[in-house]
């Protein structure tokens, strides 16, 4: 268990370029997730034009492990039909639980996988994932 | 008397490595660490004598019953109690200052009556008030605190007032490490007829206390931050009050006698002690009591003043390091702090890596986080056995942080 698994460069890289930091405006859904244990917050937002993420932003304080998880995940998410979205998010989360290596086609998200050796940090990984899962449902719901 | 250098032999746990390296415990405000009297003395109880208490009429349950109470005599003569009646056992100060909340304020908080707390109380001192203020429709206020973490009394006068019935308190704060002046509080609110609550989690292992002197009418205290086993704390009361008040829970043993629709209460301190109770673990903290007295408070004190002092200074060689809380005079062994660049929970898992237990998070204490407008912060704390090396592998590592993070 070696510290550079957990900080690989990318990770460091996002945490201090975070991408897509801000408000999607005007946004479809926002949605905030918080980490109880630990006081971090943040909010997601998104735009769907005709099935698309037209638009997704991060905003929120947390760790290096957080702030760049959702900084990948937007990275990721834009442009993404919302059927594949919803896809990767069912693929990070099963990664990050360690039922399976990360598939192709998650770019720099594949550095997370060090994470997964230690526990308390998973959750950290998870939020903006499980925030944005939500903030698709909540579009789901809306007529 | 100083502590002596051979204290740490005491202390089996700090003896392991960690990811290779020697383990640096400085979360003792967490939890403190357990001397091998106090570990002996669980096994003893288990061992020789686990009975229930003030049941049996059998060789080991008198010697059970009699080791308890004496526990509490110890307790009592340890934070300068009138009379051991006047200490009752429970799980930690949470469930302390919750039946202080419950069975003494219940009775005499009505609706327009306030209660003071303050904005540096952990959690457990504001939760069960916030209970209180609900159900009797009464009014909280709070004591703020200034940019280096000392309560701000300008506007006391009128906070405390002739409807203020509770003013609690956290004597040392466990997120600054201020020690807050609670004795002039208290003539204050006794000045209006209010009782004074005090949270003494992180005062009682550290520092001499007198409850009375201090001007206290309430005093929680948990033993396992006073080297004691996790699962026992307990309340000071003076008599009078514990007196008059109503049971917490019900049940067995706080009794004296019950008819199938309803029951008389048991003395002070019993009529607090419903059910069996930790028996062991309280035990084992008349024994870490013992052992803190042996060692003398004042030299407790004086050492983690030494500890703390050098801290500071040497905190002070990490760039981007801003601590929150005084940087002078009288303190705690308690010193959070933030890094620029970089999130607590990363500042603590590179520590990890060295073998240095800090605490990243907000300490239970989130509307203090909230007003400096932070989420969470790095804590280290120290106690009896903490060295001055140990300080030096703290500095070390924090260096450490930064150029992981590759914060100029």
């Amino acid at each position: 268990m070696s510290l550079d698994e957990l900080y690989r460069d990318v990770i460091l890289d996002h945490y201090s370029h975070p991408r897509n930091k801000g408000l999607a405006e005007p946004a479809d859904a926002v949605r905030d997730g918080a980490n109880p244990l630990c006081g971090d917050e943040i909010r997601v937002s998104l735009r769907v034009r005709d099935g698309v993420v037209e638009d997704v932003q991060f905003d929120g304080k947390g760790c290096s492990i957080s702030q760049a998880s959702a900084s990948m995940m937007t990275e990721l998410v834009k442009g993404k039909r919302v059927e594949d979205a919803r896809q990767a998010i069912a693929a990070v989360k099963a990664m990050m639980r360690g039922e399976q290596t990360p598939p192709d086609g998650l770019g720099d998200l594949e550095a997370l996988q060090g994470v997964r050796k230690f526990p308390v940090r998973v959750k950290c990984a998870t939020l903006s994932w499980i925030t944005l899962e939500l903030a698709l449902e909540d579009l789901a719901a809306s007529p | 008397m100083a502590i002596p250098a051979t204290i740490r032999e005491d202390f089996p746990i700090l003896k392991q490595r960690v990811h290779g390296k020697p383990l640096v415990y400085l979360d003792s405000a967490n939890t403190s660490q357990k001397p091998r009297q106090v570990i002996d003395a669980l096994v003893r109880y288990y061992e020789e004598y686990n009975a229930n208490i003030h049941r049996g009429v059998y060789a080991i349950a008198e010697r059970a019953t009699a080791e308890y109470e004496a526990a509490r005599a110890k307790m009592a003569r340890f934070l300068g109690a009138a009379e051991p009646a006047e200490v009752v056992f429970t799980r930690n100060i949470t469930e302390a200052l919750n039946l202080v909340a419950h069975s003494w304020g219940r009775r005499h908080v009505g609706p327009g009556d306030e209660i003071l707390t303050t904005e540096m109380e952990h959690h457990s001192d504001l939760v069960p008030w916030q209970f209180l203020a609900q159900e009797r429709g009464a009014r909280l206020r709070h004591i703020p605190f200034d940019g280096e973490g000392r309560l701000v009394l300008d506007d006391l006068d009128r906070l405390i007032n002739a409807r203020t019935k509770i003013v609690a308190l956290v004597h040392v704060s466990n997120a600054f490490g201020t020690v807050n002046p609670v004795t002039e509080i208290a003539r204050r609110a006794h000045a209006h007829g209010a009782v004074v609550v005090v949270d003494g989690a992180q005062s009682a292992p550290h520092r001499p206390v007198d409850v009375r002197a201090l001007g206290a009418d309430f005093f929680g205290f948990t033993g396992h931050k006073m080297l004691a086993p996790m699962g026992v704390g307990g309340l000071w009361g003076r008599r009078a009050l514990l007196e008059e008040m109503e049971p917490f829970l019900g049940g067995g043993e706080m009794i004296s006698d019950v008819w199938l629709d309803h029951a008389t209460w048991n003395d002070v301190p019993w009529k607090f002690e419903a059910g069996t109770q930790n028996v062991g673990d309280t035990i084992a903290l008349g024994v870490a009591v013992e052992y803190l007295e042996r060692l003398g408070m004042d030299a407790v004190a004086a050492h983690e003043r030494e500890i703390t002092t050098y801290a500071l200074e040497r905190l002070r060689e990490v760039p981007g390091l801003r601590i929150l809380g005084p940087t002078t005079g009288d303190r705690g062994g308690v010193i959070s702090f933030m890094m620029d660049g970089v999130h607590p929970h990363d500042v603590a898992q590179v520590l990890d890596e060295d073998g240095v237990c800090v605490r990243a998070g907000h300490h239970c204490t989130k509307p203090l986080h909230r007003r400096l407008g932070i989420g969470s912060s790095v804590r280290a704390s120290f106690y009896v056995y903490t060295i001055r090396e140990e300080i030096d592998v703290l500095v070390r590592s924090l260096l450490k942080v930064r150029s992981l993070f590759r914060v100029a």
